[in-house]
């Protein structure tokens, strides 16, 4: 065991390093937050003299612009949704196979676990080219698609760009997020308690929905949040596969900063983003905190 | 009537036959013991009445039904396994309640009926706790509590005491003899020790690579082997290479570690022929010692022989003696003089005295 003064002495570079590259530049992100746009982009001047008089520019403005904002809230609320899209369809993708690793043998867990990381290998930007050619107008996916709605008597449609191909994308790029944490869960399981749960008179189904999911709860859990949190600030697969009606949050921070230049109405919606992710992490937190699962599961 | 019946039950793994036609007929209100060493097949004839493993061939009926192929819940039968499996997530009172849920039982009913469990097992108290909680012996009582909540047929005990440490084992040997006795509960009880086997059961069943070795109560067992296996696995045996010279009646003069002349009481003599091989087998706690012959007078058979060396056990001194032709023999002296123990010093001569009907002659077929 290290002694407390060793603990403080190992911790204090990353420390350091969390207090200079994340720290000062929140309070920096939330000080321009109350501060006045400049007429030729970033912010105005803290303190102006006019007429012999001193004035300090701080405002509440870009506040009560996002608060008041319909644009920004349909932006919000589309995040949200997107991101809650993406969490159950990578829970339910994930899961079974999740499910399936780890109860596969172990000369094929290693391969089975490495065939989900290998996407990593390469750059997220080339996976989501990537998609953008399988949805693309020339692909057979949506020849396929579309001539299927040809039968049925509907009108074409295209894949890409659209809210559509936003999804698919966030749901590719995070599944692994899913399975990861859910395979460590699933694969500590004791499968001693299924056969015992089985010899005590309950079927497969009432043995999972009894004993092996709310064991795999805190995995549940831990996915969930690795993919709804990342999903919910992502600006590169919107702009990207998307079009005008699938932009996201992430979008609009990134359009304040660099295009339009109004920092402070890109912090303010940077703060009201980091504070809903804040407020959901702390309702499922106290949430999972109540379940008996994720306390006793790993005991 | 048997409750439990096995025919012709095998089960193979792979290349490797680990339950080989195995037919057992198991009595109501018995205490059943499938006894063997790892490996030995105990395990997975277990798990194929339990349902958690299907046969290859064979049939199991409970209490005359066909149960072979029936999935685990549908056989009104608990197990209780070794790591006892209680759910992690689920309170004291929520595990025992368990099969009763399952069963779709009456709130009140199941509240009831756990509380009387709950009292059984004097864990009342403990009854909001969770497994991780309480003590390894307790969490042995709750899965007990919870194998018998429903009043089963059968209980199956997949080594359940291997767990505890020496002493909560002993004392949870009488508990279990004790709840057998009061619930009436036929019990099958795996496992691959040998005291526990002796002191628990009604009856047992010797198993070796899949199949039944002697099937017996455990005194007859113990004293009657019928193979070389079942003298070597339980307890200390003496097992001496032995030769038939002559069977007149019920006496069978054998020729013993290739030098010594013995004539011993068998009542299957007459199967044997002069000249057959096998072995002699004889418990080290029934041969007497003396330093001088004064056996005459008595009807047993003596050897005489040399003290190679002892080991003081406490309660009696094992000593090892030297037939010739490399062959020795142990004899366990029950120390039982009030004071310290004299003991017969090395390479002293000595004389071993036991009753001719102390040991059986096994055929080498047997081992």
């Amino acid at each position: 065991m290290l002694r407390l003064n060793e603990k403080r002495a190992l911790s204090f570079i990353p420390s350091l390093y969390l207090v200079c590259l994340f720290l000062i530049p929140t309070l920096i992100m939330i000080f321009i937050a109350f501060r006045e746009p400049g007429d030729y982009g970033g912010v105005a001047p803290l303190i102006t003299h006019i007429n012999n008089s001193t004035q300090l520019n701080l405002t509440l403005d870009s506040f009560k612009f996002a608060s008041t904002s319909s644009f920004i809230w349909q932006l919000f609320l589309r995040s949200m949704a997107f991101s809650i899209i993406t969490t159950i369809f990578c829970l339910v993708l994930g899961y079974p196979l999740a499910m399936m690793i780890a109860k596969s043998g172990k000369k094929y867990r290693d391969i089975l676990l490495l065939m989900v990381i290998i996407p990593f290998w390469s750059s997220f930007l080339v996976r989501v080219y990537a998609w953008m050619i399988i949805l693309g107008p020339d692909s057979g996916v949506n020849y396929l698609i579309n001539k299927i709605m040809g039968v049925l008597g509907f009108s074409s449609v295209n894949l890409l760009y659209s809210s559509f191909a936003v999804v698919i994308c966030l749901i590719y790029i995070n599944l692994p997020f899913m399975v990861l944490p859910l395979y460590a869960n699933l694969q500590k399981h004791d499968d001693t308690l299924i056969e015992a749960s089985r010899d005590l008179g309950a079927t497969r189904l009432q043995s999972f929905l009894k004993v092996t999911l709310p064991l795999s709860l805190p995995g549940v859990l831990a996915g969930s949040a690795l993919v709804f949190i990342p999903s919910i600030g992502m600006f590169v697969v919107p702009e990207l596969v998307g079009n005008n009606c699938s932009l996201m949050i992430g979008n609009l921070i990134k359009q304040q900063f660099l295009q339009t230049e109004n920092w402070p109405l890109g912090s303010v919606t940077s703060i009201i983003m980091t504070l809903a992710v804040l407020g959901i992490s702390l309702f499922v937190g106290v949430f999972a905190s109540r379940l008996k699962g994720l306390k006793y599961a790993n005991k | 009537m048997a409750i439990l019946e096995i025919k012709s039950v095998t089960k193979q793994f792979g290349d490797n036959l680990v339950v080989d036609n195995i037919s057992i007929d198991i009595q109501k209100g018995e205490f059943f013991t499938l006894l063997g060493p790892s490996g030995c097949g105990k395990t997975t004839l277990l798990r194929m009445i339990a349902g958690l493993v299907t046969p290859d061939s064979g049939q199991i009926l409970l209490d005359g039904v066909d149960i072979t192929n029936l999935p685990p819940e549908k056989r009104p039968l608990h197990t209780i396994f070794q790591s006892y499996a209680l759910f992690p997530h689920m309170t004291v009172a929520d595990n025992i309640a368990f099969p009763l849920k399952m069963a779709k039982w009456d709130k009140s009913k199941i509240d009831a009926q756990v509380n009387e469990l709950l009292e059984d097992v004097q864990l009342s108290q403990f009854k909001d706790r969770y497994p991780h909680e309480i003590s390894g012996g307790q969490k042995q009582r709750v899965a007990i509590a919870r194998s018998l909540v429903d009043r089963p047929k059968l209980l199956l005990l997949d080594e359940p005491l291997s767990a505890l440490d020496a002493r909560l084992r002993e004392h949870m040997h009488m508990e279990l003899v004790k709840l057998q006795e009061e619930t009436g509960v036929t019990f099958v009880y795996v496992t691959h020790d040998q005291h526990e086997a002796l002191a628990l059961s009604s009856r047992i069943a010797v198993l070796n690579h899949g199949t039944i070795e002697q099937l017996d109560k455990p005194d007859i067992i113990y004293s009657k082997p019928k193979t070389h296996f079942v003298a070597d696995f339980l307890g200390k045996c003496n097992l001496l290479k032995a030769e038939v010279l002559a069977t007149t009646g019920d006496t069978v003069k054998l020729r013993v570690a290739d030098s010594i002349e013995l004539s011993i009481k068998d009542p299957a003599s007459s199967s044997y022929h002069v000249g057959q091989i096998g072995w002699y087998s004889l418990r080290p706690e029934k041969l007497k010692l003396s330093s001088e012959n004064n056996f005459d007078a008595t009807n047993l058979s003596v050897i005489k022989s040399k003290v190679n060396g002892y080991y003081y056990y406490g309660n009696g001194t094992l000593y090892e003696l030297d037939l010739g032709n490399n062959t020795k023999l142990q004899v366990m002296a029950p120390n039982h003089t009030s004071d310290g123990v004299k003991f017969f010093v090395d390479n002293s001569e000595i004389y071993v005295a036991f009753d001719p009907e102390a040991g059986n002659f096994l055929d080498t077929s047997s081992c």
